[in-house]
């Protein structure tokens, strides 16, 4: 059982958090000129990184999206960015 | 094995005497027995059989590294070890793999064929047709014990979460002073112990530590410990270590009581675990009366019981000394055989040097050993030790890397883990901390006894799991050299007991036969647990429905009182039909009787989520397939939500309360997961101080008034509202009042008759559902469960995400094409919709099924069936089906490929060989034009 630190909750249990994707997926916007390859990639198409990533994920009780930093080797969460602060500058979510 | 009790023994009280049973036997012992020292001491050498060749097996250890000694409580737990389960009067202790007793097992006759059932013999023997069909008898033969599946656990076993600044694990020397010293410095301190009591080594080893006996030392530690608020846990062992420092441990019930899990959560843990003695490899090493030194040490000290008259004490290292000399100055005849030659011989001692036991005699228990100079020793008991390895499994389960150390001949722990720190003999330091020692230990000056290839005799390596030096030899030359193919393929270190005793031995044997050196080879993968904890402990409270729990209806009083018959609709307990009698009959009676007159039907469950704000209008658009934002003020419409890959993912009315508030009326199933997808897309894509989303569904009942007698019973109860169909037309909301209370109300249907859905805070449902209950008298409302509404909206072809949608449905499946070409904007999904895929034409699509051949109902999840050269072939399934009250004959709606283009054509479908014919038509079956949504 890992924990996460929530922005606004603080550390708290991983069984309270939703995975929502990898940050950076940025959703191709204008579905007119977005080519089948570019929507597949925003799909399907994930990099599923050894060591740091950055995430995005859901904190259930309280309902914050938020982009973390994790290393999917040891497990370390690195911190956690409010969307709304910053953390969603460099094309985090969707 | 003749084990006699001493006059000593510092955890038993001998003015409190007990008895308890063993595989019928009655065994008499002193309060602070374990069943293993009482056993011994009541003469009992074969404590169990092992688990292939059922050879008798008696005590090698005193605590978690005992292989052999596994029994069965009655009322309790199977496969515990004997040494560590107290002794309590009236226990029933049953030896396990053995039948009908560990003394006389019909089973014994297997050992006498040992050389033709070599490691892997079943899985090379037993191929043929197929593993499964020998499996149960194999497993009967060769196991371990068996569950009593009457035992009814009396309580429920408790878990505990709790945080902590220092988590020490082990309370011996190492473990108290780094306690001592963390609470010291005003730290949150936990102290666990396997053992009853605290001290360790200090219990049975003779030490003198800050002036005090070592004993006396450990208690004062404890106690101060405790003073000064630190949580000492007796009894519970560390079985896990977890990701960021989150410890499992199990604290064993006393006296029947269930198990407690405790998960603590640590800012950092000090591993003080200790280490385990090695056995010698040699001869028939398994014979009962072969015991570890240590243990031996441990039974005399602890428990008064001295393992023999006639005694070998056979080392490779110092530290089995203490054994000896206590043996002797109990009264034992005691001989030490040391491998080392060059050690000087303490005084009064009889001490062979540079010779070992190569093997031991005896038929049930060791009678005798042989040297390797040749001498034949008479001996009752033979008290080995082969070194001592750290205790390092939590270490390594939290990521650390094991160095080899040739001085001590052991794995310790390598590299630093953060937060964690390992201290004492699990660091490889077997005698006391620098800081407390007085230079009076001993030293281990330890040499190797590996085991080595091609004795003439069996060597067991692994005992718990049957496993001899000739069953790596094999896999070896097998070629299963890396360790862990050599775990599976000779099972050396698996089960309850995971190579405590075994492992290096085994290691070293394997490094032998394939010339390389021990870390070389390399340890298997340490996991969880490290002794075994009961399932028990891992569910807690967690069964049934606690595990999982139903929600319930604000009003399921009412509907029990109504004769209300429950079932589980997507988590929610809901009423299925009203009143006793054919179900059946019951629920085609309830539609029928909603289409006539007037009935109520509680709808609570319905998804009640408000969007509120400037963007909420944009926001919908992004959300829903359908234009959302043109929607007029006290309207409601009906829309999908797909998901990003274009498939439907709810369904279900948006109602439009004002310019910038609406309610999303999602499927009662889908709250939790509409609300989150709401709420992730308004963080990640909308202005969060423009929109805001709350989940209103759990705070308001919904009570609907459904079928042509409802506007009457409406107007009835008044509402404080025009209720009139040019204020109220269908697909409207509108504000009323109920005894002083707001509530809503709208005309949607999920019945195809007028309808009325009322909303009202969940804590005055209970009066209204009583006011239309009493009103309703007059027109004659019955009550409307779900099987009916089912039916109902099935008749209207009313689609039910999930039943008649599945993983590939798009909107215009459901021939709902208008929407996306008349939005011009964005929303969830929309690009997945002209892809390659979503225009193929051989897409299933929405229709409804008429049985056409008279066999009645169609089976939901028939086939449709086309023949082609392959064989039969899927064209899509029936997902709603049933008869139909209003038509008086079967209905059945479907995915069928094509569908929407083959209207009237009959096909072919199939269900359990079962040949049905049926024509394709339109969704709807009653009521086509919707005139009754008006009358």
């Amino acid at each position: 059982m890992q924990l996460f630190p929530c922005p606004f909750c603080g550390p708290r249990s991983e069984s309270e958090f939703h995975f929502g994707g990898e940050a950076g997926n940025r959703r191709p916007e204008g579905f007119r000129a977005v080519t089948d390859g570019e929507w597949a990639a925003y799909l399907h198409e994930r990099d599923n990184r050894r060591g740091p990533a950055s995430e995005i994920w859901m904190h259930m009780t309280c309902g914050e999206v938020f982009r973390m930093e994790r290393d999917t080797v040891h497990h370390g969460a690195v911190r956690s960015f409010a969307l709304i602060e910053g953390g969603g500058d460099d094309g985090l979510a969707h | 094995m003749t084990a006699w009790r001493t006059d000593g023994g510092t955890a038993i009280d001998r003015g409190r005497p007990l008895a308890f049973t063993f595989d019928g036997r009655r065994i008499e012992g002193f309060s602070g027995d374990t069943v293993a020292s009482a056993l011994l001491a009541g003469g009992v050498s074969i404590l169990g059989r092992s688990f292939k060749y059922h050879r008798p097996r008696g005590l090698w250890g005193a605590g978690v590294e005992e292989p052999n000694a596994l029994v069965d409580i009655a009322g309790g737990m199977p496969n515990t070890r004997a040494t560590q389960v107290p002794a309590e009067d009236g226990l029933a202790v049953r030896s396990v793999n053995a039948a009908p007793s560990a003394e006389k097992d019909r089973h014994a006759f297997l050992d006498a064929f040992s050389r033709f059932i070599p490691a892997a013999f079943y899985y090379k023997t037993f191929m043929f047709p197929d593993w499964h069909r020998f499996e149960p008898r194999i497993r009967a033969m060769a196991g371990l014990g068996t569950l009593d599946e009457n035992v009814k656990a009396p309580a429920f076993a408790e878990q505990v979460n709790h945080h902590c600044d220092v988590l020490v694990v082990g309370a011996g020397p190492a473990g108290l002073l780094a306690a001592r010293k963390a609470v010291r410095a005003g730290r949150r301190v936990v102290l666990s112990d396997d053992g009853r009591q605290a001290g360790g080594s200090l219990l049975f080893r003779a030490a003198t530590v800050e002036g005090k006996p070592g004993a006396e030392w450990a208690a004062d530690v404890a106690a101060e410990l405790t003073r000064a608020g630190a949580l000492v846990l007796a009894g519970t062992t560390a079985f896990g270590i977890y990701d960021h420092r989150l410890v499992g441990l199990n604290e064993k019930g006393e006296g029947g009581a269930p198990d407690r899990l405790w998960r603590v959560r640590a800012q950092s843990i000090v591993l003080a675990t200790g280490a385990i003695e090695r056995p010698l490899p040699f001869g028939n090493n398994d014979l009962p009366g072969v015991m570890s030194a240590e243990a031996a040490l441990v039974y005399l000290r602890r428990f008064g019981v001295a393992a023999g008259r006639k005694v070998v004490v056979a080392t490779n290292n110092g530290l089995a000394y203490e054994t000896a000399e206590a043996l002797a100055a109990a009264g034992a005849d005691v001989t030490v055989v040391d491998h080392r030659a060059d050690v000087a011989a303490p005084a009064g001692l009889r001490v062979l040097r540079g010779t070992s036991i190569v093997s031991a005699g005896g038929r049930n228990a060791v009678s005798s050993v042989r040297l390797s100079d040749g001498q034949v020793l008479e001996a009752d008991a033979v008290l080995a030790s082969g070194g001592f390895t750290p205790t390092v499994h939590l270490y390594c389960q939290a990521q650390g890397r094991l160095d080899w150390r040739d001085d001590i001949l052991a794995f310790v722990p390598g590299r630093a883990v953060a937060g964690v720190e390992v201290a004492g003999a699990a660091a490889g330091d077997f005698g006391l901390p620098a800081e407390l020692a007085d230079g009076t230990g001993r030293s281990l000056g330890i040499v190797a006894a590996w085991p080595k290839p091609r004795a003439r005799q069996r060597v067991w390596i692994d005992l718990q799991n049957d496993v001899t030096a000739k069953d790596v030899e094999l896999a070896v030359r097998e070629n299963f050299v890396s360790v862990e193919h050599l775990k599976r393929y000779t099972t050396l270190g698996m089960a309850t007991d995971q190579g405590k005793t075994s492992n290096v031995n085994g290691l070293a044997l394997v490094a032998e036969l394939t010339g390389r050196r021990i870390p070389e080879v390399g340890t298997t993968t340490y996991r969880p647990p490290f002794t075994p904890v009961p399932f028990a402990a891992f569910a807690g409270a967690r069964s049934g429905t606690r595990m999982n729990p139903l929600r319930r209806l604000p009003l399921e009083g009412e509907h029990r009182a109504a004769g209300a018959v429950f079932r589980d609709y997507g988590g929610w307990l809901r009423p299925a039909f009203y009143g006793a009698g054919a179900p059946d009959e019951r629920i085609q009676a309830e539609a029928a009787a909603a289409r006539a007159g007037v009935a109520l039907f509680d709808g609570s469950p319905l998804g009640k989520i408000e969007v509120i704000g400037p963007d909420a209008a944009p926001f919908l658009d992004f959300i829903y397939y359908n234009t959302m934002s043109t929607l007029a003020l006290g309207r409601c419409r009906y829309g999908f939500i797909l998901t990003e890959a274009g498939i439907v993912y709810d369904d279900g009315v948006l109602v439009r309360l004002d310019e910038d508030r609406f309610v999303v009326s999602c499927s009662s199933s889908h709250v939790a997961g509409v609300h989150a997808l709401l709420e992730e897309w308004r963080q990640d894509r909308f202005d969060r101080r423009r929109v805001f989303i709350h989940n209103a569904t759990a705070e308001m009942a919904t009570l609907t008034v459904t079928g042509p007698k409802s506007r009457a019973l409406m107007e009835a109860v008044g509402f404080g509202a025009a209720l009139d169909d040019a204020a109220l037309p269908h697909m409207a909301v509108t504000a009323g009042v109920f005894e002083g209370v707001p509530v809503r109300i709208a005309r949607v249907s999920f019945t195809g008759e007028r309808s009325y859905e009322i909303s009202v805070p969940a804590d005055h449902a209970g009066a209204l559902w009583a006011r239309l209950g009493h009103a309703g008298a007059a027109f004659g409302a019955t009550l409307l469960g779900l099987e009916a509404l089912m039916i109902l909206r099935a008749e209207k072809g009313y689609v039910v995400i999930g039943k008649d949608t599945d993983g590939t449905s798009r909107p215009m499946d459901f021939g709902l094409a208008a929407p996306l070409a008349r939005k011009t904007v964005e929303f969830v999904g929309r690009r997945s919709l002209v892809t390659e895929d979503a225009s193929r034409l051989d897409r299933r699509q929405f229709v409804g099924l008429e049985a056409v051949d008279g066999k009645g109902v169609l089976p939901t999840g028939a086939h449709g069936i086309e023949r082609g050269e392959g064989g039969l072939r899927s064209t899509g399934y029936v997902t709603s089906s049933y008869f139909s009250p209003a038509l008086q004959k079967p209905i059945a709606l479907g995915l069928i490929e094509r569908g929407l283009s083959r209207m009237g054509d009959v096909i072919e479908l199939q269900h359990l060989r079962e040949l049905r014919h049926a024509r394709i038509v339109a969704p709807c079956a009653f009521d086509p034009e919707g005139g009754r949504l008006h009358a």
